[in-house]
């Protein structure tokens, strides 16, 4: 190998490599999750919102053609939620507008995440996978107050 | 060994079919491409135009430009490389069994698609269901694409037994390594398919898995990309130094670049499934660090192609640590070879932002911003239809004048058709992926969304970003437009010289002889455990925590199809 490739190699690693720190500390110390594997929830039929606590919120959405279950849901700055999305039909998508909350909701599985909104104001949710010819009205709002 | 060849008649006429075929259903394919960004720009604010419905076409969209276009190109290609480098003919009734399946697949798929029962995307995730015709088209394409690769198999033994002291040349081990990943590709596809889609389209099953079979599909459509992606490479490698006038920078690192994706093409599908449920977030993790691996050989191959650039300039008179770079041909209007030069070099610029963009996408943390939003596509187009698309028609184009024996027809509109394209591409690209990150959705008819009272989204600056790419994509169209034109009086031009077949190839400046990249085999192999190690367990997870299959649904209802 010339000399030239070897270096280029070595630096292209270390690029990568710093790369990799900046991910890590993402997931660490930004709190940034992915979604997981999950066997204790069964997927439900329709749409819930349950209050724990005054900052403990749990809602679990359905999507189905062409809408989501609930449609419209309140809750207090700085709650922590848990979100479970499932699907009722086909493949549908799960984007709060403006956050990292960015799920597919699959039927047959439930999907999760955790989310704390520290800025009132009004969320849109957006369906972003096609599923089928009402696809593009599929939405649903989050009123943080 | 560089010289003019002639091949058979029937041989010809193969290549002939399997390159204009689908160069043909590219204008379709192209078409609704314009079409699109009228829609997601408000122009158009309907279901469908002009006989075609939003997601039809955009099924069409997908299906042609990525997957025949590109499938019939690498097969066409690859016949051509075997007969050019190894100097042998594949077996003539296989070949021709080959493509016979490949054009009855993609017609019986476009019957399906063009007659609205297979609005299902290129990605056909079920439960939506398609007509049993779309799957069984799909699978003909495909096994179409395995028989042309392995008739090629006995060829290269054969070779390698006959020249045992000599290295493989370069395009030979690219084209395999194109079909290996193919291969390695469309298996988890096969049984996807087969196994699962067709029975239950044919309502011999009632229900689907659906996260198995998402998984299964994404297993082969990272690797679908690198079968993309290949074939260009081969170009850059072989053909780019010695079109702009230089030398290949380094032998081995083409050979250790080509190996490299075959063990790390297949085992980073998980990329594309970071916000899936049903997947452990570890295994994720897993197959992020596998694809921020592959970007060494992309870094590699970025070195290898600026540094044989480098040489071309040098040896054109070119000086200083950058000025060389004003020293390429990039407004060569020849019409023998060098007019290849502008398409590779605009590809490259374009690739330059796909594979920064890429790393974002494939960054576990920075992938929930851009997820399915029109970022995506305004990635995907500096890709597959940066490097990829532009090389291929570039060589389609090439292959089919020399075959014919006719010579490239208007040299100097040919010149401006990749600048044009490239310049749409970025205006296209910058404008979605801006969109995107402010959240607009991809796969969405937006002048529908525009009606309603929906988000503001829809209204506002990611809205405006989107009209940019009105105008991309209206320079691309153009840009196509200047191509067909070229491509047809070309093909109608008088006869200048006997058909032949003929490659430029480069000459190496540093040729090494190092053994660990001369055989495919432990490569092979590693990537049977990579893969083994990386899909086994997640396959299970998909399994253990999904709780019901799925019965069909059509696009049009909510109710599952009887
Ligand atoms: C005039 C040229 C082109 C224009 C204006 C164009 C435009 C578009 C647009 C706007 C989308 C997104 C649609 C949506 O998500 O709602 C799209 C998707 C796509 N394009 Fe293109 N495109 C062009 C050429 C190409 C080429 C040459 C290729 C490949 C070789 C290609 C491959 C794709 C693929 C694979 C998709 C994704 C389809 C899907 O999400 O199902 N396009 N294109
Ligand atoms: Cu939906
Ligand atoms: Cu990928």
């Amino acid at each position: 190998m010339p000399k030239a490739e070897k270096i280029i190699v070595f630096c292209s690693s270390i690029l990568l490599i710093l790369f990799f720190i900046g991910m890590i500390y993402a997931v660490r110390e930004l709190n940034i999750l992915l979604p997981t594997c999950i066997t204790s929830v069964e997927p439900f039929k329709t749409g819930k919102v349950i209050k724990h606590t005054e900052d403990k919120y749990e809602i679990q959405y359905v999507a189905r053609m062409w809408n989501f279950d609930p449609a419209v849901v309140e809750v207090p700055v700085g709650a922590t939620i848990d979100f479970y999305v499932t699907s009722l039909d086909v493949i549908h998508g799960f984007h709060i507008l403006g956050t990292n909350v960015n799920l597919m909701a699959v039927p047959g599985t439930v999907n999760y995440i955790q989310k704390k909104f520290l800025k009132a104001g009004e969320y849109s949710i957006l369906c972003h996978e096609y599923c089928g010819m009402g696809h593009q009205m599929m939405s649903a709002k989050i009123m943080v107050k | 060994m560089m010289e003019k060849m002639k091949i058979e008649k029937s041989f010809r006429r193969l290549i002939l079919i399997e390159l204009l075929f689908p160069i043909l259903l590219l204008v379709l394919g192209i078409y609704h491409g314009f079409i699109q960004v009228l829609y997601r720009a408000g122009v158009i604010q309907s279901t469908s135009f002009l006989g075609l419905d939003y997601y039809q076409g955009l099924t069409l969209h997908g299906v042609v430009n990525a997957i025949v276009f590109t499938t019939f190109f690498a097969v066409a290609f690859g016949h051509a490389l075997i007969l050019f480098y190894l100097k042998k003919t594949p077996h003539l009734l296989f070949s021709w069994i080959s493509g016979g399946l490949m054009v009855l697949g993609t017609l019986l798929a476009s019957y399906a698609i063009l007659s609205g029962k297979a609005s299902v995307l290129y990605t056909f995730y079920p439960p939506l269901k398609a007509h049993p015709l779309f799957y069984i088209g799909a699978t003909l394409l495909v096994i179409g694409s395995w028989i042309a690769f392995f008739a090629w198999i006995p060829l290269y033994r054969s070779w390698r037994k006959e020249n045992a002291n000599q290295k493989t040349p370069l395009a030979i081990v690219g084209i395999f390594s194109t079909f290996l990943v193919w291969l390695m590709a469309t298996l988890p596809l096969a049984y996807e398919v087969l196994v699962m889609l067709i029975p239950w389209s044919l309502g011999f099953v009632p229900t689907v898995n659906v996260m198995l079979a998402r998984t299964l599909f994404w297993f082969f459509g990272h690797p679908l990309v690198y079968f993309w992606l290949l074939p260009a490479y081969i170009m850059f490698y072989v053909m780019l130094p010695k079109v702009s006038g230089g030398k290949l920078y380094s032998d081995f690192a083409g050979r250790f670049v080509f190996m490299c994706f075959i063990i790390l093409s297949a085992p980073v599908g998980l990329h594309h499934q970071f916000t899936d449920p049903a997947i452990r977030s570890s295994w994720k993790w897993f197959h992020t660090v596998l694809t921020f691996g592959i970007a060494i050989p992309s870094f590699m191959t970025f070195f290898t192609l600026c540094a044989s650039l480098e040489y071309a300039a040098k040896s054109r008179g070119g000086t200083g640590l950058l000025r060389w770079w004003t020293k390429l041909p990039y407004f060569n209007k020849d019409n023998h070879e060098q007019w290849l030069f502008p398409y590779f070099i605009s590809g490259l610029i374009l690739f330059s932002f796909g594979g920064i963009t890429g790393l974002i996408n494939a960054s576990y943390t920075m992938n929930s911003v851009i997820h399915n939003t029109s970022w995506v596509p305004g990635h995907f187009h500096t890709t597959v239809g940066g490097p990829v698309f532009l090389s291929f028609i570039a060589m389609s184009l090439f292959m089919v004048a020399r075959l014919l024996g006719k010579e490239i027809q208007f040299p100097k509109l040919n010149m401006w058709v990749p600048y044009l394209w490239m310049v749409g591409v970025l205006t296209f690209s910058i404008g979605m992926s801006v969109a995107g990150i402010y959240g607009v959705p991809r796969r969405t008819n937006l002048g529908i969304s525009y009606m309603t009272s929906q988000p503001d989204i829809f209204r506002g600056l990611g809205m405006l970003w989107s009209n940019m790419s009105v105008l991309g994509g209206g320079l691309m169209s153009l840009s196509m437009v200047f191509f067909f034109f070229v491509f047809i009086t070309t093909l109608c031009s008088k006869k200048k010289m006997e058909g032949h077949l003929y490659f430029p190839t480069s000459e190496t400046y540093y040729d090494e002889n190092i053994s660990f990249v001369q055989n495919f085999k432990p490569w092979i192999i590693i990537a049977i455990v990579l893969i083994v190690i990386a899909y086994g367990l997640p396959l299970y997870d998909v399994i253990q925590a999904t709780f019901y299959g799925s019965a069909g649904f059509t696009p049009q209802s909510p109710l599952p199809t009887p």
